[in-house]
């Protein structure tokens, strides 16, 4: 469309007409270059050019084309059918399939295919196989490394004259030293040469003591200050105690008097839990119970006689051997006597009578070790004569828990820090046995032979994986345990909880089956003993129960030979009942 | 052909079976139990399913085999048990 707009002019109004006309080019103006000009201006050198030196870019836009979907439907219409057969005809078509069933190959097929979907169906029917069943269940990683334990570094007395590592004690930041103990234990076999120090040892360095203790008697223990890394108290030969200060040198800092220390040499000592760090308690077999605060070691602050009579009658006193002291019970304290009991002792009691709550027997020999278990307290390992026994509190008659008699001597053990049901021993042959009751009770899970004379003391370290031993002859050999052995297993505790209550209930048991049968035999000899008070004498005199007992013995060794001959291997000895329903 | 009738019968009578269709190469559904368009339905689509499938397994592993397929969906499970020459299809109600 277009727009238009008329306007109108006169045509006298619009002036003169414009007549154009060609012309050729004229020049109006030549400027010539002028060089007198060139005077105003200054060449410019250097010149500052910027150059950039790019790829050169474009910007294109694109747009892609456009995907187009469509939706189909299929219709299906039976097919394959073949020419001469027309589908729709109802009669052909089941002609047709008659034929095909008829077909070998096809009946074959659908059997072997009919089973293999009876499976299926039936598995449907059966469980839902799609579930999740197991969402908790982590991936139990399955150590199958058989336990073993290596030798680190051996430590070997550097003195000519070989003693006893007697006791052992690491560091207790960090564990990178161990002290160690030396004397002679064996009777009367100290000799004019024989060195009296006690080393300190740093692990990496077996070849020459880090520092030495001086004291004036061989030490027969040794422990570091769980509070102050650098304090040791040891307990020596002569009975006095000493405490060293790692920072000022070898000599011990204070000594015990001789006239209040023990009589005998102080077989244990133990740092006690107080305020000031500075309290120990030490044992010796001379049948006292010695309380010491390290800053004023002229006298001993408290005293314990272990009197089984409670009387405080010091020759009836039974020798002490170890003691054992938990912190997280600081008013109960035990003692392992030479006699073969256990005494428990309540520090809290008024009277020295009190001190003395209980005592546990069971064993035929010395108890080299006592040690509560870190985490069932309850419960404690003793290790004495050739067995090793774990007693419950509760129970005061016998062990709930023993191994089997052993043909060596054990001579030291320990609990596991790490691991409930794991404890160690050393026996005096020279080897470590390794113990997990929830894995096997009978045998230890690993045995090791560490050297070729008696082990006499052992001690772990705390994370539970290293463990130093040190033998007759001063060699302390460093070990490493697998990790199978120092690592938590999954339901360990609840395991070894349920199996410390199994045994005790077994125990207790007993004890009560024990007590009425006692009862029966003792209302039953009173009746016997009030009808034949005219027979006189009925008792034996001790010679003739003497003759009695060995031709008992003698009978039944006879009886045991005999058996043994037959090949069977009937074992007389107790043994540890085994747990089938872990 | 009485085995074949039997093995058929009792695949259809056990728990949750809705139905039973064996299928031929061809694609011609020579036994059903469900209705006719149902039938053909299923023997196109899921013979297809079970080309891809087996052509997935062989292409993966050249000696491997297509054995069985299961299909499990809200409703129900199809099970197909290919063959060289014919395909024997269930559908099944699992119990839950």
């Amino acid at each position: 469309m277009e727009i238009v707009y008329v306007y109108t002019k006169k045509r006298n109004e619009f002036g003169r007409q414009c007549n154009f006309s060609d012309r050729s080019a004229e020049l109006h103006v030549d400027i010539l270059p002028d060089p007198s000009l060139a005077v105003n201006f200054i060449e410019r050198d250097p010149c500052d050019v910027p150059i950039q030196c790019t790829q050169e870019m474009s910007e294109h836009e694109v747009n892609t084309e456009r995907f187009e979907s469509d939706t189909r439907g299929i219709n299906h219409v039976e097919g394959g059918w073949p020419k001469d057969v027309n589908p729709h005809e109802m009669e052909q078509t089941i002609r047709f399939r008659k034929k095909v069933e008829k077909d070998e190959n096809y009946i074959s097929t659908v059997m072997q295919l009919g089973n293999n979907m009876e499976h299926c169906i039936k598995q449907n029917n059966a469980i839902d196989i799609y579930r999740e069943y197991f969402e908790e269940e982590e991936v139990v990683e399955e150590s199958e490394v058989q336990p073993s334990a290596k030798t680190i570094n051996v430590f070997r007395d550097p003195n000519e004259v070989k003693r006893t590592a007697s006791s052992l004690s690491w560091h207790p930041d960090g564990s990178r030293k161990l002290a160690v103990a030396y004397s002679s234990l064996e009777f009367q076999k100290v000799s004019k040469d024989m060195s009296l120090n006690s080393y300190i040892w740093d692990i990496e360095n077996p070849n020459k003591p880090e520092m030495t203790l001086k004291p004036v008697s061989p030490l027969v223990c040794l422990e570091y200050n769980p509070k102050d890394c650098h304090i040791l108290v040891g307990g020596s030969y002569n009975g006095q105690i000493a405490y060293w200060d790692t920072r000022k040198g070898s000599q011990p800092v204070e000594m015990s008097t001789i006239e209040h220390s023990h009589r005998d040499p102080v077989y244990r000592v133990i740092w006690l839990q107080s305020k000031t760090g500075t309290d120990t308690f030490s044992a010796s077999t001379d049948g006292q119970v010695l309380w010491w605060d390290i800053r004023k070691m002229s006298e001993p602050t408290e005293r314990l006689i272990l009197d089984p009579n409670k009387k405080g009658n010091l020759d009836n006193a039974l020798g002490a051997i170890s003691l054992e002291f938990e912190t997280t019970m600081p008013t109960k304290f035990m003692v392992g006597t030479e006699q073969g009991l256990v005494v428990s002792c309540n520090r809290k009691a008024k009277t020295p009578a009190e001190k003395i709550v209980c005592m546990y027997s069971g064993h035929h020999g010395p108890i080299y070790a006592l040690q509560r278990n870190p985490f069932f307290p309850k419960n404690f390992l003793t290790v004495a004569d050739w067995t090793a026994r774990i007693w419950s509190e509760d129970i005061k008659e016998s062990s709930i828990m023993w191994t089997k008699y052993h043909t060596a001597y054990l001579s030291d053990g320990s609990w596991s820090p790490v691991r409930p049901s794991v404890f160690f021993t050393i026996k005096m042959d020279g080897t470590l046995d390794v113990w997990d009751f929830l894995f096997k009770q009978n045998d230890p899970t690993l045995s090791v032979k560490v050297c070729d004379e008696a082990l006499n003391s052992l001690r772990v370290q705390d994370n539970g994986h290293f463990l130093a031993c040190g033998s007759q002859l001063g060699t302390v050999t460093l070990l490493e345990i697998s990790s199978g052995l120092c690592t938590l297993q999954k339901n360990e505790k609840a395991l070894a909880t349920a199996m410390f209550e199994r045994e005790t209930k077994r125990e207790k048991i007993l004890e009560a089956r024990h007590r009425e049968m006692r009862l029966k035999e003792r209302s039953r000899s009173e009746q016997s003993k009030e009808e034949d008070t005219k027979e006189g004498d009925g008792e034996e005199s001790p010679e003739e129960l003497i003759t009695r007992i060995e031709k008992d013995f003698y009978e039944i060794v006879e009886a045991e030979l005999k058996k043994r001959d037959k090949g069977e291997e009937k074992k007389a000895i107790i043994e540890l009942p085994l747990e089938s329903d872990i | 052909m009485a085995e074949v009738e039997e093995t058929l019968k009792r695949i259809q009578t056990h728990k949750g079976v809705i139905g039973t269709i064996v299928v031929n190469a061809e694609g011609i559904p020579i036994r059903t139990t469900l209705d006719n368009s149902t039938t053909v339905q299923y023997a196109g689509l899921l013979h297809q399913l079970t080309m891809k499938a087996r052509s997935t397994v062989r292409d993966i592993d050249p000696q491997n085999d297509l054995t069985f397929l299961r299909i499990r969906s809200k409703k129900h499970e199809i099970m197909v048990a290919p063959d060289k020459e014919y395909m024997l299809i269930v559908i099944q109600n699992p119990s839950e």
